[in-house]
């Protein structure tokens, strides 16, 4: 029986090929017709430094890393020394055997040496080593050969004789294994004969990146910060191509000055940074909110605070999010939660800046943006935008820019529309722009930019993608969340409710504003509510006990924050084992003391 | 640049918004010979967005009756590249004082000099901070005493004509805000001319720096002889010490930012669709 889900970790020093090895591993695996799902560390040195890639394949779709590995590759001993703990007992090792001695016989796993260095070194082609290896390991996890060939074909194709060397030592590898590893293994996949449909195989950032391309976005400027430099680079080969500009900026404040700039002239503008970058931008995102120009600034957040941990993941910017700036400055916040997510969130984002003439904040994370999911083609047919509300000037000075409207929304004109001059200002002013400090005057404009706020609650949520909800209806336990964490709950879900429990989960994919009616109504019927966050205060619990505190209280249902800050994202069986604590817990005190709490108080700090 | 048949009286290019400025403010004669320059050019003024950002001088757009944008402190030149790229067909000014461009903003000046982005940049240079009421600024005199340097000031004042020349602008200037017909003439030159164009203006606060009498006194024209294509005569006259020439110290031709990016587009060649682009995905 093929275990047609299965867990691969390749590990070693950067620089080794370990990445390539992966990625084009991964394509094949999805040319064949399987899902995939990666997770990659990366080395903080740009060479050297120990990285991770690890790829989860199935013939389902896959929502998570997963919890366990079932195969190993070692390129050296190092690879092998501080993977091999983390490996089911009776796993798969694959290893250079010219490189690697299993420690203590490797007696509880499965080993399968290739002399990948010989056999490299054997074709006069010592570089070849990475296919060779590729070429076992298609071989042992069950994958076509000639899918591969095809892959390496679409990556090599316009170098002619380094193609057919390549080809070579995937042959050569392939055909080793065949020959030398007879038994069959625990684990191996077996890709579907023919139904695979067409499937995206795509990162975060290419998604958001695309996402913003389809929502109209034809300005970006940034300055490089990891993890979002290549969605900047995506889009620096894209946009001209669509007669739009990017520039590298100077830094962020500079980056996030620009695209107001260019919003007030006209183009729909982004940028794109992390939480450092973000922090840099500040004022200038209250700018957005007063002046009333729409923007997209996309986080990509990593933990922190300061520099932090460039390459590692948290969900640590949702208060910066929400409330940094001086006063009170109206914004969007929008969290995708998975690589297809991230193409149909950012076109809200642009249509929630556009129609509102506010800042709109995307948040992915690292673990989202630089992962390869596969995702079904996005449907471009079924895109639609929602245009700025364009003023028609008469004659004369008497625009009025900032029109006091019912919705908040003050039709706006573009530089070069005759009659149509306004100040955009940053001050505060009356309608025509002018600066006004008058006590009356700040109260009716602050009013009328939050208005916006209130009018978009009604637009955004009859969309069917600004909120999931799912699971059992009427379960007493709730998980609410945010961001990329979607995937490893619903696999926990779908465990949890195999083995009898009962679970339902709500993540609004627009943060802020809060769908309130959806989040009372979720909130109400349960015992507990579970909210699972990769920071340490637990930033959207927070938000949700003191947002919802009338609901929570008079339907006694207790918040449990379950927070994890080490740099990595949730594994379903974090959130499993919590499901399982949390049911625990209640029946005990259904027994017992029915005041009792059945977690600590989740405010600690 | 968008002209019109006929010029516009510089009467119906003020806004109904009056000036903020202290009588005698300098800044009265640079509004005066923005003014000037563009009612003599025959700018269509929707098509004229003046940009600027925080201090006495950065209230300057309100008083015009064309597009403007009074964004943050400091920032004028980045808000001002991103409306000048957005739409190449602006005519794009950016003003300020000499805190919000060579204090809080001076990163930004090398990078829109040396993008060569097509803006005339109006400082209007005070030697303080008039905005927050006389607090030394990066053109303050060494030793200068106020409020907040109640001992005198230690820091050397910065040569912006020489600074800006030197960051490889492709035109750069000095008027005096007491010569406005000459500083007209500078700024239509300016808006002519296709790049970054870098005009510094002597523009003194009456209120916490009267330097009316002292540049009287030291500005002098350029000489005639200087070449204005010569950038190291023009920094060798940028650096001379006892006086402060005005005019135009440094030109050249070399390509826009905007025009640069329009090659990169033909460069990025062929036909867009975003069904190619995601099919490059298709596994
Ligand atoms: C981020 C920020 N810091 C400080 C200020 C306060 N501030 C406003 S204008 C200004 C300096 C003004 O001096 P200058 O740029 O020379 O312009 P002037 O008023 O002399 O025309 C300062 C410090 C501010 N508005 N924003
Ligand atoms: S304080 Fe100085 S700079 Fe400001 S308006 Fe008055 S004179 Fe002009």
């Amino acid at each position: 029986m093929p275990k047609n889900d299965i867990v691969i970790r390749i590990g070693g020093e950067s620089g080794e090929g370990i990445v390539t090895i992966g990625e084009v591993f991964v394509r094949i695996a999805a040319f064949s017709g399987l899902e995939v799902y990666t997770f990659r560390t990366f080395p903080a040195e740009i060479l050297g430094g120990h990285v991770i890639f690890q790829a989860r394949i199935a013939d389902r779709p896959v929502l998570s890393q997963g919890d366990e590995i079932e195969v190993l590759v070692s390129l050296n001993q190092e690879g092998y020394d501080n993977h091999i703990g983390e490996l089911n007992a009776g796993g798969v090792v694959i290893y250079d055997s010219n490189r690697v001695q299993p420690a203590g016989g490797g007696d509880d796993h499965v080993l399968c040496p290739i002399p990948v260095s010989d056999l490299a070194r054997g074709m006069g082609f010592t570089r070849g080593a990475n296919l060779v290896m590729i070429g076992a390991m298609i071989q042992l996890l069950g994958l076509p050969l000639g899918k591969a060939d095809q892959v390496v074909t679409r990556r090599l194709g316009h170098h002619e004789d380094l193609l057919s060397r390549n080809l070579e030592a995937l042959g050569l590898g392939h055909s080793y294994a065949r020959q030398q590893v007879t038994q069959r293994l625990p684990a191996y996949l077996e890709p579907p004969t023919e139904g695979a449909g067409q499937r995206l195989v795509m990162t975060g950032n290419q998604a958001l990146a695309l996402g913003a391309i389809a929502a109209g976005c034809r300005f970006f400027a940034g300055y490089p910060i990891t993890p979002a430099t290549d969605l900047m680079e995506f889009l620096a080969k894209e946009l001209p191509r669509v007669n739009g500009a990017l520039v590298q900026a100077e830094d962020e404040i500079a980056a996030i000055n620009m695209i107001i700039g260019a919003s007030f002239a006209g183009a729909p503008a982004m940028t794109a940074t992390s939480g450092p970058g973000l922090a840099l931008m500040i004022e200038a995102l209250g700018l957005s909110s007063m002046a009333e120009i729409p923007i997209v600034v996309v986080d990509v957040q990593r933990a922190g605070p300061s520099t932090g941990m460039p390459t590692k993941t948290a969900q640590g910017d949702l208060y910066l999010s929400f409330y940094a700036g001086n006063d009170e400055p109206p914004r969007f916040v929008i969290a995708p939660s998975s690589v297809e997510d991230c193409f149909y969130q950012m076109i809200n984002a642009f249509n929630m800046a556009e129609s509102y003439q506010m800042p709109v904040i995307v948040l992915s994370d690292q673990a989202l943006a630089p992962r390869v999911e596969t995702c079904p083609p996005f449907a471009l047919d079924q895109v639609r935008l929602w245009k700025r509300q364009m003023a028609e000037p008469g004659a004369g000075n008497s625009f009025e820019r900032y029109s006091v409207t019912r919705t908040g929304v003050s039709p706006m004109t573009t530089p070069g529309t005759g009659g149509g001059q306004y100040i955009a200002e940053g001050l505060e002013h009356d309608e025509k722009g002018n600066p006004d400090d008058s006590p009356q005057m700040h109260e009716t404009m602050t009013e009328k930019r939050w208005r916006k706020v209130d009018s978009a609650r009604h637009d955004v949520f009859s969309l069917d993608n600004a909120v999931e909800e799912w699971g059992d209806r009427d379960a007493a336990i709730g998980i609410i969340g945010w961001g990329s964490s979607l995937g490893p709950v619903k696999e926990a879900i779908v465990r949890a409710q195999a083995a009898g429990y009962r679970v339902a989960a709500l993540f609004p994919k627009i943060l802020f504003p809060m769908p309130d009616v959806r989040i009372s109504r979720f909130i109400k019927g349960r015992r507990v509510i579970i909210i699972p966050e990769l920071n340490m205060l637990g930033q959207l619990g927070r938000v949700v006990e003191h947002r919802y505190t009338h609901q929570i209280v008079r339907n006694a249902v207790d918040i449990i924050s379950l927070n994890k800050y080490q740099g990595l994202p949730f594994r379903p069986v974090e959130i499993f084992d919590e499901i399982v604590q949390v049911t625990q817990a209640l029946t005990r005190r259904a027994k017992m003391a029915p005041a009792q709490k059945v977690g600590q108080p989740s405010l600690r700090y | 640049m968008r002209t019109l048949p006929e010029p516009i009286a510089v009467r119906e290019l003020k806004s109904d918004v009056k000036p903020i400025w202290c009588a005698g403010c300098g800044d009265y004669g640079v509004l005066n010979a923005v003014l000037k320059a563009l009612s003599d050019l025959r700018t269509d003024p929707a098509s004229v967005v003046i940009a600027s950002g925080i201090g006495c001088s950065g209230r300057f757009p309100a008083f015009v009756s064309t597009y403007g944008f009074h964004g943050v402190h400091g920032r004028v030149l980045p808000l001002a590249t991103g409306i000048k790229l957005a739409n190449p067909e602006l005519t794009v000014l950016a003003v300020g004082g000499d805190g919000d461009a060579f204090s809080i903003g001076a990163g930004h000046l090398p990078h829109a000099a040396r993008r060569n982005v097509d803006i005339t940049y109006i400082v209007m240079d005070n030697e303080i901070y008039g905005l927050t009421k006389g607090q030394p600024s990066p053109t303050s005199p060494l030793g200068m005493k106020r409020k907040a340097s109640p001992y005198g000031t230690t820091d050397e004042p910065i040569n912006s004509v020489a600074m800006v020349l030197c960051y490889g602008a492709s035109f750069v200037a000095r008027g005096f805000s007491s010569r406005p017909r000459e500083l007209a003439e500078i700024v239509k030159r300016g808006l002519q001319h296709e790049g970054f164009s870098y005009i510094e203006v002597i523009s003194p606060c009456v209120t916490f720096h009267d330097t009316y009498g002292l540049y009287k006194e030291l500005t002098t024209p350029l000489p005639e002889s200087h070449d204005p294509s010569d950038r190291t005569a023009a920094v060798m006259l940028a650096l001379e010490t006892g006086v402060k020439h005005l005019g135009v110290f440094y030109e050249d031709a070399r390509s826009s930012h905007h025009a640069q990016i329009e090659r990169l587009r033909e460069k990025s060649g062929g036909e867009f669709s975003l069904e190619d682009v995601m099919a490059r995905f298709y596994r």
